[in-house]
């Protein structure tokens, strides 16, 4: 945790050497202190249900000299950027360059996103993780909505997705119903909650919503696992049917697609089809969004994100639009969980925990708010990246938390970006004093 | 009538225990206007730190019960409170004049931080001790053989609580510090131009916060027995609930509304079914925040532009 260093470092900013040392000596105290008991010292309940103990003073010591150690260094940074930050870190011809590629990363990420099969056709392993990272892109975009573009903070975001899996899984499994049936109605029922959800939060500032929404997925997830006569309880709810191309099957009978088309069976033919389902159902989101975004209703969205009580005193009816936006974020969470049910055929209450809310949480923050891009890149960092280190899992939910704390920190509107409203006045209008409140203008 | 008494002795206690988690939200809410998402997992540090403390102090060969106590009581207080300290300066000073998500979102991935820092440290497993404080007394047995105990561990969970409180309420009411904090809840800009140090009295309101946490985490360690790295998840957003439920703001408020989240997830549990007790405890959350969205004790709150 070199982040600890952070502290102090404003009063020695023109200082020399000699104040370096002290405050990086008063970090590496403080980091002592802080990790003396919980990384010096492991407890382990032994086989007997007896505690015991052994020290780990060898990594204690690293730790508390890669604080000093990044103290001092984050220090000398500070002293050489100075106080304009991340400006000068970046000069303005690879700024504009940047931007340049910007303009055209998107349209060439999707060109790779719609080769992807073609490319790793072969490649089992790559093709499930493109699918794992375009869920997540969904998921994302569909957040995006209520806390990017609406700026409602929503910590319960999975109980949707939990609702979409469990709507989808449930009424195929007793009715026997088609995906292409149980697809919409998931998003509907989803919908449906979140309106729900929405009614008793109307009334509520920001971060006590963030609390109502983390309670709700709460409650959700409970009741999915002791409500065992419906869900099936812990044990989730297997045998869910795969889906089919408008009904064809796609699997190795003579009604298969393979057979119908005349070209031989093959397994990779199924996780195609789910890529490509996955990938239309993200673009869905991701238009459905950005066509929203230029009407009324999402106009009203960024307006309310901007300034509430502003928004109210313009006429905007606030009860209308916060219900919008979390019918629509939770209607996509809804489609993905009933994907999710489809692709996994199994699932339980495990795979929608707070943690994957506050996942795909992080997704849109990292991403910067309201920009699609930045949260699909996001997701592809996150999710895609996390997959290569696949040994470091238990570091995962780490790492994530601290990225959070440190671009709040650095950039509290999102690594790529933060969109700005849709409309705004080409040219800044000058108001009288007069008319503004003590030059808060 | 004796289970049910029994039940108010249990529930109480745990309100206790509640009631000490949700100062340090209602005091931080109070000063800062943010919710302070990682203060669960400061309670669940300050329980491992105890459990840590007691396993040295009894492998050292300490027998006495009150010095080893007294010990750990000052021992987590100080290391937990550092942690506060420390996590207040990390993640929330530097945003205290940022977008209004921003510190409630680096709250969240501080919380984070925490939860899967004491798991790759600790391991993932629930710790036990053996019971510390055994005995208790009979307070009542009826003909059928049903017989109310109040056991000398809940007797000092909720001594422990009234002593900390009385501590407390002389600390907001009478020292020079509780004035300056007072005056930063009022309007910072003000206290600031009169002479009081804000970013001192923040620091200092997280410190407090996180030292009444550590007692909660040393009395949920002696009463239940155990710790493991999840546990501030659940008992945070109860606590919360009890800081809404009190009117958050309001040092009395919390207190109250911890003893009320205690006594309504024992008779829940005790009276309807255990497997919904945390789902009526977040209904709760839900139902106080429409009816009674500035809580028991709360004064209403005016949105300022």
């Amino acid at each position: 945790m070199t982040s600890s260093s952070h502290e102090t470092t404003t009063a020695s900013r023109t200082t020399g050497i000699p104040a370096l040392l002290k405050t990086a000596f008063i970090n590496a105290l403080i980091a002592l202190v802080l990790f003396s008991l919980m990384i010096g010292i492991r407890t382990e309940a032994g086989s007997d249900g007896q505690l015991t103990y052994w020290t780990r003073f060898g990594d204690l010591a690293s730790i508390v000299a890669a604080v000093f150690g990044g103290s001092i260094v984050i220090d000398l940074l500070r002293q050489w950027i100075g106080p304009t930050g991340a400006e000068k870190l970046v000069p303005a011809s690879v700024q504009s360059g940047m931007s340049f590629i910007g303009r055209y990363l998107a349209p060439a990420l999707l060109i790779f996103a719609l080769l992807v099969p073609v490319i790793f056709y072969n490649q089992r392993y790559i093709l499930d993780l493109a699918i794992l990272v375009l869920t997540y892109v969904m998921l994302g975009w569909g957040l995006n909505v209520v806390v990017g573009l609406a700026g409602l903070l929503d910590l319960g975001y999975v109980a949707f997705y939990a609702v979409g899996a469990y709507s989808y899984a449930l009424l195929a499994t007793n009715f026997g119903w088609s995906f292409w049936v149980c697809l919409p109605l998931a998003g509907i029922l989803a919908a449906f909650w979140g309106v729900l959800l929405g009614f008793p939060v109307l009334r509520l500032r920001g971060d006590y919503l963030a609390i109502v929404t983390l309670a709700f997925g709460e409650i959700i997830r409970l009741v999915i696992i002791n409500w065992q006569d419906l869900t099936g309880g812990p044990n989730g709810v297997s045998g869910i049917p795969r889906p089919s191309f408008f009904g064809i099957p796609l699997d190795n009978s003579d009604d298969g697609l393979a057979a119908k088309l005349g070209i031989e069976y093959s397994p990779t033919h199924r996780i195609v089809f789910l890529f490509y389902l996955i990938l239309a159902l993200a673009l869905l989101t991701n238009w459905v969004t950005i066509r929203l975004r230029r009407l009324p209703i999402g106009r009203a969205w960024e307006a309310l994100r901007e300034d509430e009580v502003a928004c109210r005193a313009l006429g905007i009816n606030t009860t209308t639009t916060k219900l919008t936006a979390f019918a629509t974020g939770a209607m996509f969470g809804g489609f993905a969980g009933a994907f999710f049910a489809t692709r996994q055929g199994f699932i339980s209450p495990e795979s929608f925990t707070f943690q994957e809310s506050a996942l795909v949480l992080a997704i849109v923050v990292l991403g910067g708010m309201g920009s699609q891009l930045g949260v699909a890149l996001a997701a592809l960092t996150m999710i895609g990246g996390f997959e290569l280190f696949r040994s470091l899992e238990t570091y995962r939910m780490l790492v994530f938390g601290m990225a959070m704390v440190l671009i709040m920190i650095w950039r509290p509107r999102g690594i790529i970006g933060h969109r700005a409203p849709t409309v705004f006045l080409t040219k800044a209008q000058a108001i009288s004093s007069d008319l503004v409140k003590e030059g808060h203008g | 009538m004796d289970y049910f008494a029994q039940q108010l002795i249990n529930g109480l206690v745990l309100g206790s225990i509640y009631g000490l988690i949700a100062i340090g939200y209602t005091m931080v809410y109070g000063i800062v206007g943010m919710i302070n998402f990682a203060h669960g997992d400061i309670f669940m540090i300050g329980g491992f730190i105890a459990l840590i403390t007691f396993l040295i102090l009894v492998s050292l060969g300490l027998t006495a019960i009150p010095v080893i106590l007294l010990v750990v009581l000052l021992v987590s207080m100080a290391i937990t409170a550092l942690y506060g300290w420390t996590i207040e300066r990390i993640a929330y000073r530097p945003l205290r004049h940022s977008f209004r998500l921003a510190p409630m979102l680096s709250a969240i991935g501080m919380s984070f931080v925490l939860t899967n820092y004491s798991q790759v440290a600790q391991g993932a497993r629930v710790k036990p001790i053996p019971p510390f404080i055994p005995g208790g007394h009979t307070l009542h047995e009826s003909p059928d053989g049903f017989v109310i105990q109040l056991s000398n561990i809940q007797i000092m969970v909720v001594l422990t609580t009234i002593v900390l409180l009385g501590i407390f309420t002389w600390l907001v009411s009478r020292t020079r510090l509780g004035r300056d904090m007072r005056a930063c809840e009022q309007d910072q800009t003000m206290a600031a131009l009169l002479g009081v140090d804000v970013d001192r009295t923040i620091s200092m309101t997280f410190v407090i916060g996180a030292a009444l946490a550590a007692v909660a985490g040393l009395m949920y360690l002696l009463y239940y027995g155990l710790v493991d790295f999840f546990m501030g998840f659940v008992a945070g957003i109860k606590a919360f609930t009890a800081a809404v439920l009190g009117g958050i703001g309001s040092l009395p408020g919390a207190m109250l509304g911890g003893l009320a989240i205690g006594l309504i997830e024992t008779f829940w549990s005790a009276y309807f079914s255990v497997e919904y007790k945390d789902v009526a405890a977040f209904s709760i959350l839900i139902v106080v925040l429409i009816f009674m969205p500035t809580g028991l004790l709360g004064r209403p709150e005016v949105e300022k532009v």
